[in-house]
């Protein structure tokens, strides 16, 4: 007998996050490394920790390896106890068949006996793909004030930016009366976040119709949201202030690690009271040589710099040798950056080496023709050859002969 | 490698009058190093990378830092189902751990249910990276009773009943000195050493009865003519903490990449209990030289020769140099320090000067607010 939950998290951590190109060919967006320690995924498990949540279960599907190791027994976020904790849900087979998750929603359908056995009341649906800071329970306490059957929340953003985002639009009471998926007119700016709070009864009852719903793509944005509303159920947008930012491309990805860099921008990992877990490396701590100029970036344990970094996110174990320099970029675990190597505006990808006097990316105003212009990536386990050149925007998966 | 039938004992309370300034408020295993790590780290991770997954910890009191730090053993892969991590406090009366002897005594009953046929027994006085997999086999070959560790070195000037080895040619010990006045190189004894456990327990017993309770004179000293005693001369880095001095350049060393690649090595890593602090940020202006830095810091000012523990801040226009500054301290801004060790917890409020000497550094207390 498992006792009583009153809320159940489902985390979608199964999307391949095909815009991230070379960095999701190995593992899934929320294994993805973020902020010079982090994964994605630590974000969301993390607040679901400090909002209370004791059950959480995460629905795998594309490459789940380095996720499903990366949580393990859910031992650094505290979500290890014997009956609750972290549970990764991946796809099985079945008495009537076997499928892949086919959809948000679907992913949620297979895996109705899991919320069950905890009798929640409610169920919150998160995704792997977000870097915030939000207190569930705040969320949960205004879906109980307003008696509500679902509630999303929604974030205001520039007009200009809104028909990028599935807009909701609101009564005073903050009730949904309409949802516009990526409207070429928006009519209000409250974006939604994907993350949703479904009192039980009413979501199992739904997704066992969509489920035999002839032509649904069983999704919760365009099937089982509108399918609610239709239905006349109390549906509420709540309000979320704060630092959020969807990292599913590699511009976005770059913006958020920069922001850590940025005093003005209100995401503050420091912060006691509301901490970001994450497992950690057994390395020793980082080495600042003689000589090494360091300045406004991050760095992690276990790095040893003697050239220049600026504006720049070190994870673990980073290697800059003397006379490299690093500028406005992104270096993952393990990456060495030999002598004389110029790396800016770029992603590195986990223990790549970058050879003697290469050229990875460039400065914005250095460039001409400004469309030609992006964050050059590279790959992980890569050798890039001394003194060769990476272009910006581009994206590099092989290894690249050195130059002589 | 698990379960090689070799289990692990360290006494975390020694040699702490040594550091009498540092252990006021802790035991000698759970005494800060290296930005991140505690004393007790290099013993309990050796015999963890050695495949010893059953060890003892003798701690007699002010341990709850230490306690605080090792925790269940996760850290360490010590919190296990069979076998693990065991603290091994005084059960009533701390006199019961008045010398080595007598804790030996007092916990006959930890010793007597164990299954493992050997004992490797370390202090945490010595910082080290060893290979106990090593010693033990060492240990087989030599067909030895006992096999103790040394160094081959000057004795340090504060240490402690210093133990000295002479050796045959096959490296069985043929005399010990114990505190003898010696000067020049000497093989020293680590206070590391592997034993049959039965043999310890027979060893203890017999002093208990005669009532002689010094380990060093009446079984290292008194039994080596009786017993096969070889040594082993371990080679790497390993500074033996003797003095506030002694701390500071152990600390100190570590800014060298040799040390660093010979205490740190990627397959025999030393573990330590995790905070999960963000990465160091580094500040616009701020100016970092030839230092060894834990995670979590903020560092606007400039640090140059200094090992920062995590969590450290150093305000703008703030001079740190050649300072071991431990987890959590704060210091403002326009600060200048040199040659000082300041522990844990610590507000160093603005525009403050603190200065040691090379040969004496100064030492500010835990919590102390400057």
């Amino acid at each position: 007998m498992y006792p009583k939950q009153e809320v159940v998290a489902m985390l979608l951590a199964g999307g391949q996050g095909s815009r991230l190109g070379v960095l999701t060919q190995k593992l899934a967006k929320p294994a993805v490394p973020f902020g010079g320690k982090y994964r994605i995924i630590d974000f969301p498990l993390s607040n679901c920790v400090n909002s209370g949540i004791e059950a959480v279960g995460v629905l795998t599907q594309y490459q789940p390896l380095v996720l499903n190791e990366y949580i393990g027994s859910g031992q650094p976020w505290d979500l290890d106890s014997m009956n609750s904790g972290v549970r990764i849900l991946s796809p099985y087979q079945q008495i009537k068949g076997t499928d892949w998750y086919k959809g948000t929603a679907n992913a949620i359908y297979q895996n109705i006996n899991y919320i069950d056995r905890y009798n929640p009341n409610y169920v919150v649906i998160l995704s792997g793909d977000h870097i915030y800071k939000m207190d569930y329970s705040k969320m949960i306490a205004f879906h109980k004030e307003n008696n509500a059957d679902c509630t999303i929340a929604v974030i205001d953003v520039p007009l200009a930016e809104a028909s990028r985002f599935g807009i909701m639009n609101t009564n005073p009471d903050g009730s949904i009366y309409e949802f516009e998926e990526k409207p070429a007119h928006p009519k209000s700016t409250n974006a939604s976040m994907g993350i949703y709070v479904f009192s039980w009864n009413k979501l199992r009852k739904y997704l066992i119709e969509d489920e035999d719903t002839d032509g649904s793509e069983h999704d919760f944005g365009k099937d089982v949201l509108p399918k609610m509303l239709e239905d006349g159920q109390r549906m509420f947008a709540y309000q979320f202030q704060g630092y959020w930012k969807d990292v599913g491309t590699i511009d976005s990805l770059w913006e958020s690690n920069m922001d850590l860099l940025d005093p003005n921008v209100p995401l503050d990992l420091s912060d006691e009271s509301w901490k970001i877990y994450s497992r950690n490396p057994v390395v020793p701590p980082q080495y600042i040589a003689e000589g090494a100029s360091v300045q406004n970036s991050m760095i992690a344990d276990g790095c040893d710099i003697s050239g220049s970094v600026d504006f720049s996110v070190l994870f673990s174990n980073v290697v800059v040798k003397p006379g490299a320099v690093v500028q406005d970029s992104i270096i993952m675990p393990g990456s060495v950056i030999e002598e004389g190597a110029v790396v800016q505006y770029a992603i590195v990808s986990e223990n790549t080496v970058i050879g003697k006097n290469a050229v990875i990316g460039a400065r914005p105003e250095d460039i001409e023709d400004k469309d030609q212009w992006g964050i050059a990536v590279i790959g992980d386990n890569l050798k890039i050859g001394a003194g060769a050149k990476v272009a910006p925007k581009e994206m590099i998966a092989k290894d690249i002969e050195g130059v002589e | 490698m698990r379960g090689n039938n070799v289990m692990g004992i360290i006494f975390s309370n020694l040699h702490e009058n040594l550091i009498s300034q540092i252990t006021e408020l802790r035991t000698m295993g759970a005494v800060p190093f290296g930005g991140r790590y505690r004393l007790i780290d290099f013993p309990l991770s050796n015999m963890v990378n050695s495949g010893i997954n059953k060890v003892g910890v003798i701690t007699k009191s002010n341990y709850q830092s230490l306690t605080d730090h090792l925790g269940a053993g996760k850290a360490w892969d010590l919190s296990r189902q069979r076998n693990g991590l065991f603290i091994l406090p005084p059960f009533m009366d701390p006199a019961d751990y008045a010398n080595r002897v007598k804790t030996f005594n007092a916990i006959m009953p930890f010793l007597k249910n164990a299954s493992e046929e050997y004992v490797v027994i370390s202090d945490c006085d010595v910082i080290c990276n060893i290979d106990f997999q090593d010693v033990f086999e060492k240990h087989l070959e030599t067909g030895a009773d006992i096999t103790l560790v040394y160094k081959r070195d000057q004795l340090p000037a504060k240490i402690q009943n210093p133990t000295v080895f002479s050796f045959d040619n096959k490296g069985k010990v043929i005399d010990v000195l114990v505190d003898p006045a010696i000067t020049g190189s000497c093989s020293f004894y680590m206070n590391i050493m592997l034993i049959k456990r039965e043999l310890l327990m027979d060893l203890v017993n017999k002093c208990i009865g005669k009532n002689t309770m010094s380990f060093k004179r009446d079984i290292i000293q008194g039994e080596y003519k009786n017993l096969n005693m070889y040594g082993y001369e371990f080679k790497g880095f390993s500074p033996v903490i003797t003095t506030v001095a002694d701390y500071f350049n152990a600390n100190m060393s570590l800014k060298n990449p040799d040390v660093r690649a010979d205490l740190f090595k990627a397959d025999r890593p030393i573990y330590t209990k995790v905070r999960d602090d963000q990465p160091t940020k580094y500040g616009l202006g701020s100016k970092v030289s030839n230092s060894l830095i834990g995670n979590g810091c903020n560092i606007e000012g400039e640090v140059d020769n200094c090992v920062l523990f995590k969590g450290v801040h150093i305000g703008k226009g703030t001079k740190v140099s050649n300072c071991v500054i431990m987890q959590d301290t704060k210091i403002g801004a326009n600060c200048n320090l040199s040659y000082v060790i300041v522990d844990k917890d610590v507000v160093i409020r603005d525009g403050k000067t603190l200065a040691g000497q090379p040969s004496y550094p100064v030492y500010i207390r835990k919590l102390s607010i400057v």
